[in-house]
């Protein structure tokens, strides 16, 4: 009994403790890892994704899922791309991407709650289909940006701007999440659909939102990377899917709904994941080998979350008497 | 001169071409308790579903004060002050009680969409200081018991300030002392002058609780009156178009010398503790327990689906060392659960695939493996004959669409067709309608005498009175005591039950 007192608490935290001991296995192999800078720069890198990963979560929220997230991003640049060719300037270009790849997540949310179909099959559609139509409109040109775009790589009070986006962002996922009804009716919606509709919700309107949300978080990624690359490719966000869901999923957001939070959960997700590759880089990992080992160590964080989960339902089940001895009944963490 | 609140009028709706309900006019008159009776299938569901928005009418109208009311959803029902506890309960387990109460109407701070947490924790507590709940509006769902999240689900059709309550069998997971607390809540809703549909197969409470009763037979209304124009027995012949004589089939066996299944000793921590049991050949063993007394527990230990720590276990006087789902199948077990929509059914695929499922290895060809289909085919037509399923196509209906009664025989159809030597039936007739229990009933005892060991977990003790050749009884994970078929004495029983409860 006293040690469930000790696992438990443990067990919960498992994704801040991963990162604990990441962090603190790179910097004894390496001294320069444990440094502000490359923190920053850690921090810098992993806004985009963690962009896209925050509007994940959202989706995963209500059990679905959104595979398009990448070919938002490039619609998203596309657009830009194509206005500041035209002599638009920056911001309205900018404003104009954004929208546009909010317009393209406006699809998915038709096509789920609306047509009806299946969120992994719709979002397929459109990811595939929304890389065809940023080739299609900017018949698949490479655009170099001008110098003032290059505003990601400015800062304030010595924070990157890409940061502060992705610090801004997820404030306003946690206020929205936590204390706004729509915030809860998603959760609700997650936990038990037909509930939700009996309750009254309008779950229509609940998934139609999240897809929107997702597609908007897609698009200011999308304007965040264009800054940092300086050019436009036809691979804009192209994979960014896998690392947004592994992210989200890391940080123990689940792929059946109900369950997950952006803070610290998916937050910590995303600075693991790209603590890890960053590190890979410090330590001279053969650059071949390092999509392989990023594979294996995203494997057994899903799996030590599977059995965490297991052995959590195990250990929270009551139990229906109270042996002899024993002065503790159920599990009671207060009492600790 | 009477107040009618509520009038259903000519109300007719099928569903996929099939009547459910036909005609049906009911007035149901202001702050009155009307007990709606019916079997599965007779069309409760659907008429309360209609009233509370969830499904729209084909034909007819509803008048509430006189006024048309025609709800799209849900909330138009909210609006109008119907409150609806629905059957199957609809919290969101992962959210906290407050939440769960005022999910769909969140009290804000200022004009910022922004929730209110101290004024939702608040009127949280006073919404469950009316159902006598004495928990944390901050506790999470998931952590409460069964009877717990029936009185939230109370508390939150109250939260609304309704006229109209629907209760849609109320207490089929809760313990005595839990439905007592939920009589009490009904009776003071009824003086403060609120209006009470309450839907129930427990006749008895209906008796006891209605003012007047309302009787629906195959989606017509049959019979409609003030409760003392009723008894039990009137009730029953009018839902089922027929006196029935007895409610229990005679037993047409003696259990045999040998033992099936038997247990020496076995105890988990927190769970059980020193079983002994001996399960014999053609017996059938009712258990019997209030709720959390250990029976479902136990059960699950002996299908091996939970681990325990001490304690020998032997099928067929054989020592088992670890019990395995997998392995007690290939030794002739079966386990109907209790839960049949989570545990027992996939209620999306078809009544045949549901019912071949424990016994398609039994189907195989040899060396490729493959089902053969015809043999299947053919035993899934067997036990819908045997069983008496009402369904109109086995190999393409959904299960979903069969009433409780037939959902739970395709159940018990399932692991008959594995021909068990040792059956585990969890709560078998919950929520199932009084013609649909004695074909189980009769079931069970053609089964019994074909030498199946049956293990006949209820805590309806009539029903196992009626059924068992013995009785044991549980509480606290421990047996309690054990009663031989000569002996049945109700009173006694319960007696022993209570035990632990009145210390």
């Amino acid at each position: 009994m006293t040690s469930h007192r000790l696992t438990m608490p443990v067990l919960r935290n498992m994704p801040a403790i991963l990162f604990v001991l990441a962090f603190a296995l790179f910097s004894f192999l390496d001294p320069r890892f444990a440094t502000f800078t490359n923190f920053s720069n850690i921090a810098s890198t992993s806004s985009f994704v963690g962009l896209v990963a925050v509007g994940m979560t959202i989706v995963l929220l209500t059990g679905g899922i959104d595979l398009s997230v990448g070919a938002t991003m490039y619609i998203t640049g596309a657009v830009i791309g194509l206005l500041l060719q035209q002599g638009v300037p920056m911001l309205p270009a900018i404003g104009a991407g954004i929208l546009a790849g909010t317009l393209w997540g406006c699809v998915n949310a038709f096509l789920v709650a609306w047509v009806g179909l299946v969120p992994f099959v719709a979002t397929l559609v459109t990811l595939t289909m929304g890389r065809g139509l940023g080739l299609l409109i900017t018949e698949s040109r490479t655009f170099i940006l001008p110098k003032e775009m290059s505003y990601a790589a400015s800062s304030y009070l010595g924070i990157p701007l890409p940061v502060i986006v992705f610090a801004v962002v997820v404030v306003a996922a946690v206020v929205f999440l936590r204390w706004t009804a729509m915030g809860r009716q998603i959760y609700a919606m997650g936990n038990n659909v037909e509930a939700a509709r009996k309750a009254g919700l309008n779950t229509r309107r609940l998934t139609a939102s999240v897809y929107v949300i997702s597609a908007f978080c897609a698009a200011l990624a999308g304007v965040i990377l264009v800054s940092q690359q300086g050019m436009i490719t036809s691979g804009l966000g192209q994979g960014v899917e896998f690392d947004a869901i592994a992210a989200a999923v890391l940080g123990g957001t689940s792929l059946f709904g109900g369950v997950g939070s952006v803070f610290p959960g998916t937050v910590i997700g995303v600075l693991l994941v790209q603590m890890i590759s960053t590190g890979m880089v410090y330590l001279q990992i053969d650059l071949y080998l390092q999509d392989m080992v990023a594979a294996v160590v995203i494997f057994f964080a899903v799996l030590i979350d599977a059995l965490r989960m297991r052995l959590l339902t195990r250990l929270e089940r009551r139990n229906i008497r109270v042996e002899k001895g024993s002065t503790e009944v159920e599990t009671a963490p207060s009492s600790a | 001169m009477t107040d009618t609140i509520l009038r259903f009028e000519g109300v007719n709706k099928a569903f996929f071409g099939v009547p459910v309900l036909e005609e049906v006019t009911i007035d149901i008159e202001r702050g009155s308790i009307v007990g709606l009776v019916g079997e599965n299938g007779a069309g409760k569901s659907t008429l309360m579903n209609i009233l509370g928005g969830v499904v729209p009418l084909d034909g007819g109208q509803m008048l509430l004060d006189g006024e048309t009311y025609a709800p799209r959803d849900p909330r138009d029902a909210d609006r109008a002050g119907i409150a609806f506890i629905h059957q199957e309960l609809n919290l969101f387990t992962n959210l906290t009680i407050a939440e769960n109460l005022f999910i769909s109407d969140f009290p804000r701070r200022g004009p910022a969409p922004i929730m209110d947490r101290g004024r939702l924790r608040k009127r949280a507590k006073e919404a469950l200081a009316l159902v006598d709940l004495a928990v944390s509006p901050d506790v999470r769902v998931e952590r409460l018991s069964p009877g717990e999240r029936q009185l939230v689900e109370v508390a939150k059709a109250l939260s609304v300030d309704a006229r109209i309550i629907i209760f849609d069998e109320p207490t089929t997971s809760l313990t005595t002392r839990e439905t007592e607390r939920l009589f009490g809540i009904i009776d003071r809703l009824h003086q403060a002058g609120k209006t009470i549909i309450y839907i129930s197969h427990i006749l008895r409470d209906v008796m006891r609780i209605a003012d007047a009763v309302a009787v629906l037979r195959d989606g017509q209304l049959v019979a409609a009156g003030p409760v003392s124009d009723f008894s039990i027995n009137s009730m029953i012949a009018a839902m089922v178009g027929r006196e029935i004589e007895q409610l229990y089939p005679d037993r047409t066996s003696q259990p045999g010398p040998e033992i099936s299944l038997e247990l020496r000793q076995l105890s988990k921590a927190g769970i059980s503790h020193q079983i002994d049991l001996a399960l014999h050949k053609g017996e059938v063993l009712g258990v019997f327990g209030l709720m959390g007394s250990g029976r479902s527990e136990l059960a699950r230990i002996i299908f091996g689906l939970d681990d325990f720590d001490e304690g020998e276990v032997l099928i067929d006087g054989q020592p088992v060392k670890k019990l395995s789902p997998t392995r007690n199948i290939r030794n002739g077990m079966a386990f109907v659960t209790e839960n049949r929509r989570e545990d027992g059914l996939m209620m999306e695929a078809t009544v045949a695939d549901n019912l071949s499922l424990a016994a398609l290895p039994a189907h195989r060809r040899r060396f490729v493996n493959t089902v053969r289909s015809s043999a299947v085919a053919s035993a899934v037509t067997d036990s819908v004959d045997a069983l008496s399923i009402k369904v109109h196509d086995a190999f393409r209906s959904e299960v979903k669409g069969l009433s409780g009664g037939n959902q739970q025989k395709v159940v018990l159809g399932k692991w008959l067709m594995t021909k068990p030597s040792i059956l585990i039936i969890d709560e078998p007739t919950r929520g199932v309608d009084v013609g649909a229990k004695f074909e189980i009933y009769e079931t069970i005892d053609r089964i019994a005498a074909a030498g199946t060991a049956v293990l006949f977990i209820s805590s309806e003790l009539e029903e196992l009175l009626g059924m068992c050749d013995r009785i044991l009884v549980m509480g606290q994970g421990e047996v309690l005591g054990a009663f031989e078929r000569a002996q049945f004495d109700e009173e006694a029983i319960l007696r022993t039950a209570f035990r632990e409860h009145v210390a």
